[in-house]
């Protein structure tokens, strides 16, 4: 990709038409080797099933394009995620489907000047799931349980994570960006194990998307799912009714809580932990509070 | 200290002859005694060359006759927790294994020469549920205890040993729990299954990971363990792990995805057509994915595997042959860059030229590129 720029400037510059074909047939050329291996099995997964070449080349330009056009991601405080050493990114979790943590993933992936690839933690229903299992894992999800978290943070990872969990994404549009319980503070316990910043990203958008009027419990309960989302398009418009609604979206990362100095039992300390899980939810909160303000506008931002 | 006696059990298979053989080479072991319910075939019998044959079966009580005669002082259990290369007697497998293993350990408990036991297990111990952590260290608790099948026999084998632990702790007991053994040689369903061709059946929506340990390492790991001073649980595995899509795919073959509920058809339709070996309980198997936490294996027991999962799953599909080979692949990108007039990035294909804009690149296969046409660099 960076041949176009490190080509020397003393050659002439080839004619535009010509450069624009150069750059389809770069992305065709590309195209075919990814296919080639594909076909030959010729990539590497690591140990969690995170597969890079298929998460960079497939999984993250379709989601590139939601997040750049669609929903036109504004990125707050990218600086205040640490370079190269395992951090964990808490965030709040909304809009009846997740796919705030798919641009969470874009979005450290793209404004990082590392590029980092987040290792978000998903729920065992996500991987219950056929076709949905595999690709999560293949993105860089894994199940979201202590010894994966602490394995990831440990090996150096950026890890994130929605303690909110179903209760967040499944909670219905009039308690917009009021933050749920934050589980047992699991997350915490992970990041002090492991001396792991803690970064508290609040993200903004999200709860519009599919606003959430109604949860059919009981056809939820038969189909197995933690709720059915009843939303102004859905299941009234059918397949139509699962496009989101383009609402303008923000995501800050707020500044790192640093663990490392907290001492070696205060991962079994439940004050130590319960404190700390109330800072986090504290600061993203308030800057929720603070980005909607700072929004305007839900849809023109 | 006196050279020791080992009795080696499941001297018909790969495993366990190779490693009688082994120790029978070893200076600081006298005599190694290989038994099994059947007699070795040749390939079996040169491996285990300079040990003895004890044709006895397990279940029997005279193995503790054996024992006591030759004064047995070290027990390799490595027939136990075995995975058979045909799937067709369930009943006598889980006979083997289970009866077999109680009958051993209850003829090593009643002697009084035994010092050493090793007994192979496996790591279908861990179960396997979308709850599991994705790596299981050797505490890892598993959530969904195998119900049934060979998991089942192998979560029973080391419940046994650990009654056997507790009734004689004088006793070393080590328990490597393999993770699926592959290899040119060693024949297992795995092996068979990865065999079938053109199309390897496999579970639609589903793409577990696979982590496997090489045939020689896991001798060269049980031979470590019986010799060694390690005593306990550990992971044997080899270092990364490969999708099971991935794997039939560097084996040359495709992945054929099937409802689950279509395999049971499938494999009694290959049955029928005499494509045998395949079974889809072995498939079923397969799908929950387990990687393993080799750590205590590397720094407890002090044991390091040669290969990877994958250089041992390519070392075995080196002796397999491809059916798609990778160069048919390649070729095949190489005619397709042409037909579009690019330049495919190919990886063996020679160095990247230093300068650019060449007006007339030749291509790999001869062909004159177009004018203005840049190689793809990553």
């Amino acid at each position: 990709m960076t041949s176009r720029a490190s080509r020397p400037t003393s050659e002439p510059s080839p004619a535009p038409e010509l450069r624009h074909e150069a750059g389809w047939q770069r992305g065709l050329a590309g195209a075919l080797a990814f296919t080639r291996r594909r076909l030959t099995g010729d990539y590497t997964v690591d140990d969690f099933g995170y597969d890079a070449d298929m998460t960079n080349t497939v999984l993250l330009p379709p989601l590139r394009l939601l997040f750049e056009k669609y929903f036109r991601v504004e990125v707050i405080g990218i600086d205040n995620v640490p370079p190269d050493t395992g951090t964990l990114l808490v965030a709040n979790h909304s809009g009846t489907v997740a796919l705030d943590g798919l641009m969470l993933a874009v979005a450290v992936h793209d404004h990082h000047p590392q590029h980092r690839p987040l290792r978000a933690l998903g729920a065992n229903l996500v991987f219950d799931t056929p076709f949905l299992g595999p690709l999560a894992r293949q993105g860089g999800v894994t199940l979201a349980c202590n010894p994966d978290a602490e394995r990831l943070l440990s090996t150096g990872q950026l890890v994130g994570v929605f303690p909110e969990g179903f209760k967040g994404v499944g909670k219905p549009f009039s308690q917009r960006y009021k933050l749920q319980r934050f589980g047992r503070g699991g997350f915490v316990s992970a990041a002090v194990r492991t001396g792991a910043p803690i970064v508290p990203v609040s993200i903004v958008g999200a709860e519009e998307i599919y606003p959430m009027l109604a949860d059919l419990k009981p056809l939820a309960r038969a189909l197995g799912l933690p709720y059915f989302p009843v939303t102004p398009t859905f299941p009234w418009l059918g397949p139509l009714g699962l496009i989101p609604l383009p609402s303008k979206w923000l995501i800050e990362f707020g500044e790192p809580i640093p663990t490392a100095d907290l001492g070696e039992h205060a991962a079994e300390d439940p004050m130590v932990v319960f404190n700390l899980t109330d800072r986090v939810r504290e600061t993203i909160q308030q800057t929720l509070y603070r980005l909607l303000l700072r929004r305007g506008h839900t849809f023109l931002g | 200290m006196a050279g020791m006696i080992v009795l080696v059990t499941g001297v018909t298979r790969f495993l366990g002859s190779s490693l009688a053989g082994r120790l029978a080479a070893h200076p600081d072991v006298d005599r190694v005694i290989g038994v099994d319910a059947a007699l070795p075939e040749p390939a079996a019998r040169s491996r285990m060359a300079g040990a003895d044959f004890a044709r006895a079966d397990i279940r029997n009580p005279l193995i503790a006759r054996i024992i006591e005669a030759a004064g047995v002082d070290t027990v390799v259990h490595a027939s136990a927790s075995a995975t058979p290369a045909s799937s067709a007697a369930r009943t006598m497998v889980k006979e083997m294994n289970v009866l077999g293993t109680m009958q051993l350990l209850a003829a090593c408990q009643r002697s009084s020469s035994v010092q050493h036991l090793v007994v192979r297990s496996s790591a279908a111990v861990y179960g396997g549920s979308p709850r599991d952590p994705a790596i299981f260290t050797e505490n890892t608790p598993p959530r969904a205890v195998p119900s049934r099948g060979p998991a089942r026999d192998a979560v029973d084998i080391e419940g046994y040993v650990r009654g056997f632990g507790r009734r004689r702790p004088d006793v070393r007991i080590a328990v490597p729990r393999f993770a699926e053994i592959i290899g040119p040689t060693v024949k297992t369903p795995l092996t068979r299954y990865f065999s079938l061709t053109p199309a390897v059946p496999v579970i639609a929506g589903r793409n577990s990971r696979l982590q496997l340990v090489h045939e020689r390492d896991a001798v060269d790991c049980l031979m470590h363990l019986t010799l060694g001073e390690f005593e306990g649980v550990v992971n044997v595995a080899g270092n990364g792990a490969l999708t099971l899509n991935q794997a039939i795919r560097r084996a040359g073959r495709i992945p054929l995805p099937l409802p689950s509920m279509a395999l049971g058809t499938m494999g009694r339709l290959l049955r029928t057509v005499r494509v045998g070996g395949f079974s889809p309980e072995q498939v079923h198997l397969l799908t929950p994915g387990r990687v393993l936490d080799t750590t205590r294996l590397r720094e407890q027991a002090g044991f390091i595997p040669h290969f990877s999962t994958v250089a041992a799953f390519d070392d075995f599909v080196a002796g397999l042959g491809q059916t798609i080979g990778t160069h048919t692949v390649e070729t095949l990108e190489r005619r397709v860059g042409a037909l579009v007039g690019i330049r495919p990035a190919v990886p063996d294909d020679p160095p990247q030229f230093a300068e650019y804009g060449r007006p007339h690149l030749v291509g790999i296969d001869g062909d004159a590129g177009q004018p203005g046409l840049r190689r793809r660099r990553r």
